[in-house]
């Protein structure tokens, strides 16, 4: 079996699909892999397979028009998901919110395993929605092929008959209170998982090598705290005897079966060493992208460009494009009566059954704000800015811009948020930004442009935001250097102004400062000087600066 | 589908359970909206609620659920029998077609034997009862237009091709969502008469008991539901009580006064805000058992039925629930 102690996603993935077939109330599983040998050597069970693309008829099925009309009775066709066995996803990561809730809806109801494939690129991922409801989720994206062994098929056990004791559960809720997981689906899966790999391991109650290895593999991917390692067990039971040094060997903790003998340390560490390297890193993106699935961007209705949506009455207007197989399917129910009222044969369509194509296209501002956070910018500065954002961001709001916020200081820039819709988010991130240290300006422009670009391929239209004081002083690998500080901020701002990025520049020093207004000049952008800035006059004059 | 969840079963969230309630005893409050975290059992309260409501008396066969023959819509065929029915609580899903919720041509009947006949949506068949929608804000805006329109005239107009049907559509809508997956926009959060904000317990043995119960529900639904069945039944008798008390709740000149100051220094919209509000705190008042309404069942309710009605400062983190405390202190004292 898994060796918990060690980060091993391919033989979690294999446990973690053992687990599923013993029991499937444990949700399900989301791979991150890209499509390829490692993943296809997998031994997924037979499953109906879905696509985000898939539309309602699909999935839950519908009107069979055609046998309709031929029978002269209603015939109605199944969906997919009216098929039995678990449900697979490929391509989670572009799963629209829609399609995760009607999914959810109908996990909730059946209790059948769903696997999602994620293949999603950086922040990417499946949404939350579905992610929630699955106990696991295993990263293959580093796994070398030649771990890829798949050992032979053995029998299932069954998960009846398995006892827990009764401070399993304690045990359990106290490990995701430690890793600041809120939410109650977690612990009810590390139990339901604990007993299934009790069941696999052939015992007739739950060990502590069964709890750490389900809270491993259920809880490392939801953990949104690392707690501190001496922490957590002096307040839960203050127990003298330092912990044994054997860190979860199943062998020697099988014989001592229902006593808790588990330190809840050890528990804690047997998910720290699945969880991460950059957790911390990841954790601001995750906020802020959950629930959506982000491999989708930001949806607009139109009838010309995008996603096919299903298609609505409608009147044919200026631009609007007929679905002449949804008109005819809406008009088809009501051929015999017209023609009976008519006394017309051929076919009869009405203006009511006209049906307009409707697309869904993704096309929303983001404004990414970057931020000088230096010692240059100083504290009142700092703080005027911050002001300024601030008002920005109810007006981003009123617009349902989305918003972005790079903070750059002492060596590096920093993105406190990746674009989000999440006011109270930025806000607090933004309350929270410290200053002080040199002003490594072209660090702060390429992290812009780096997000600038992921933004457009998600189908946002970015606008940089910059406000700093210009006093570039930090070169872009992280030395003091006044003077390539200022060519290497040039040559990003070249890079940007390429790039296409439409940019705005707001000088947050005492004075206006040439090589600000010459940065600007290569941005193509607009120049604020705003030697007294005051967070009102600012947003005004950006306000005017943005109208297309 | 398997057995929900007992109500009664449900741990803590006592603030979301109290609305439910408000709304099972006073219909006309306007229905529950539940905002919430995953996994914080927004759903399950939501299903579990169906379970709580006394049953109604309707006409048999009668697609909207009439309490009177004569109530029955022309385009129906009914029975003239009276039986008792448990309320429904019908779920929209988020896929649901236009057809399916308005209600459109039974094509059956029109394929086959060519007449032009109504087949009922979901909105008749949520008459006189709760309509559900999970993940409301995730909800098509032309579904949610029509469901304004309907929520607020209490009749459903199908218009078609000489199909012209209306019928009662009076039902109390009940949602769920999450806030990070969308706003829901003001036109529709004004039609829910409570709104409460879920998270999850903080205290460590609740959440023990929540994993413990749930546990137990889905080791052996059959025996979990047993033993909860009584408690579920006691609730659902406390309402019928509430009900009936209802009606002699006698309320003061000063609770009036009290009411309308709240909502005026909320700068609450409209007066739907006092309405429900007023609602809200007598039906909190004949749960209690009490016979005439004080400013503690006022201030109990307060919070639930004005929150979602303020102007939203989309920079006050603390959230609206948290001013409308503010300003209970300070008008109420």
């Amino acid at each position: 079996m898994a060796d918990v102690a060690t980060p091993d996603p391919w033989g979690n993935a294999l446990l973690a699909l053992r687990l599923l077939a013993i029991d499937p109330g444990l949700g399900g599983l989301c791979i991150r892999a890209r499509s390829g040998p490692v993943r296809d050597a997998l031994p997924l069970p037979e499953a109906v397979r879905l696509h985000p693309a898939m539309g309602d008829d699909a999935l839950f099925g519908g009107l069979d028009l055609t046998a309709t009309l031929a029978a002269g009775r209603v015939v109605q066709r199944g969906g997919l998901l009216d098929r039995d066995g678990p449900l697979l996803l490929s391509m989670a990561e572009r799963c629209a919110r829609d399609m995760a809730a009607k999914l959810a809806l109908h996990l909730d109801g059946t209790r059948r395993a769903l696997i999602l494939l994620d293949e999603g690129t950086e922040d990417q991922a499946p949404p939350a929605t579905l992610t929630e409801r699955l106990a696991f989720h295993v990263d293959l994206t580093d796994v070398a092929m030649a771990v890829a062994v798949v050992p032979p098929p053995a029998p299932l056990p069954t998960v009846a008959n398995i006892t827990t004791a009764p401070g399993r559960i304690a045990q359990i809720v106290a490990a995701t209170e430690a890793f600041g997981i809120d939410s109650a689906r977690a612990p009810t899966f590390a139990l339901r998982a604990a007993r299934a790999h009790a069941a696999l391991m052939g015992r007739a109650a739950v060990t502590d090598d069964d709890i750490s290895v389900a809270c491993a593999l259920t809880l490392a991917h939801r953990a949104t705290r690392i707690p501190a390692p001496p922490e957590p067990e002096v307040e839960e039971q203050p127990d003298d005897a330092p912990p044994p040094d054997q860190d979860g060997a199943d062998d020697n903790t099988t014989p001592e079966n229902d006593s808790l003998q588990i330190p809840d340390e050890l528990l804690l560490e047997a998910v720290r060493a699945l969880i991460p390297d950059d957790l911390l890193a990841r954790l601001a993106a995750q906020k802020a992208r959950s629930g959506k699935g982000d491999g989708t961007g930001a949806a607009r209705l139109g009838n010309r460009r995008g996603r096919p949506l299903p298609s609505r009455a409608g009147r044919l207007q200026d631009g609007a494009r007929i679905d002449i197989a949804a008109t005819l399917r809406t008009a088809a129910p009501w051929q015999t009566i017209r023609r009976a009222e008519t006394g017309r044969i051929g076919l009869h369509i009405r203006t009511g059954d006209i049906q307009i194509r409707r697309f869904a296209e993704t096309s929303d501002r983001v404004l990414i704000f970057a931020v000088d956070a230096s010692g240059s910018a100083a504290l009142a500065r700092l703080a005027e800015a911050k002001g300024a954002v601030e008002i920005l961001l109810t007006q981003a709001y009123a617009r349902r811009d989305h918003v972005a916020l790079i903070a750059f200081r002492g060596t590096d820039a920093e993105t406190l948020l990746p674009p989000t819709r999440s006011l109270v988010q930025t806000k607090r991130r933004l309350a929270a930004l410290p200053g002080g240290g040199g002003t490594p300006l072209a660090a702060g422009l390429d992290a812009a442009l780096a997000l600038g670009v992921q933004a457009k391929r998600r189908g946002m239209t970015p606008t940089l935001c910059l406000l700093t004081d210009g006093r570039a002083n930090i070169a872009r690998d992280g030395q003091p250097d006044r003077a390539r500080a200022a060519t290497d901020a040039q040559a990003a701002a070249r890079l940007i102004r390429a790039s296409g990025m439409d940019a705005l520049v707001i000088d947050t020093g005492n004075r206006p400062s040439d090589a600000l207004r010459q940065l600007a000049s290569t941005l193509a952008a607009p120049y604020l000087p705003m030697p007294r800035a005051d967070a009102a006059r600012l947003s005004q004059a950006v306000g005017a600066a943005l109208v297309p | 589908m398997t057995a929900p969840f007992p109500f009664s079963a449900i741990v803590a969230q006592e603030e979301m359970k109290l609305a439910m309630i408000l709304t099972a005893i006073d219909p006309t409050i306007g229905g529950v909206l539940v905002f919430g975290d995953r996994g914080t059992g927004k759903s399950t309260a939501v299903r579990a609620l169906a379970a709580l409501l006394p049953p109604i008396t309707v006409v048999q066969g009668c697609p909207v659920n009439s309490a009177r023959t004569a109530d029955v819509p022309d385009w129906a065929t009914a029975t003239t029998t009276l039986t008792e029915v448990p309320t429904p609580v019908i779920d929209l899903p988020l896929g649901a077609s236009e057809d399916r919720v308005t209600g459109a041509l039974d094509i059956e009947r029109a394929l086959a034997r060519g007449e032009k006949a109504f087949q009922a949506g979901l909105l008749a068949r949520a008459n006189r009862g709760y309509l559900y929608i999970d993940e409301v804000n995730l909800l098509e805006d032309h579904i949610v237009d029509l469901l304004l329109d309907v929520a607020q005239s209490g009749v459903n107009v199908v218009e078609r091709d000489g199909l012209s049907v209306r019928h009662a559509a009076r039902f109390v809508l009940v949602g769920s969502g999450n806030p990070e997956e969308g706003e829901l926009r003001p036109q529709l959060l004004d039609r829910f008469g409570l709104s409460v904000d879920v998270a999850s317990p903080r205290d460590i043995d609740t959440r023990i008991e929540v994993i413990r119960r749930r546990d137990d529900y889905e080791n052996d639904t059959t025996a979990f539901m047993l033993r909860w069945q009584a408690e579920d039944a006691a609730i659902r008798d406390r309402i019928l009580t509430a009900r009936t008390a209802l009606k002699d709740l006698t309320t003061s000149e000063a609770d009036l006064r009290d009411v309308a100051a709240l909502c005026l220094a909320l700068g609450s919209d409209g007066l739907r805000g006092e309405l429900t509000l007023l609602k809200a705190a007598r039906a909190y008042a004949a749960w209690l058992d009490d016979t005439a309404l004080t400013r503690s069942h006022i201030r109990a309710t307060a919070t639930m039925a004005l929150r979602h009605r303020l102007r939203r400062d989309p920079l006050d983190e603390a959230g609206s629930g948290a001013r409308v405390g503010r300003i209970l202190a300070e008008t109420l004292g």
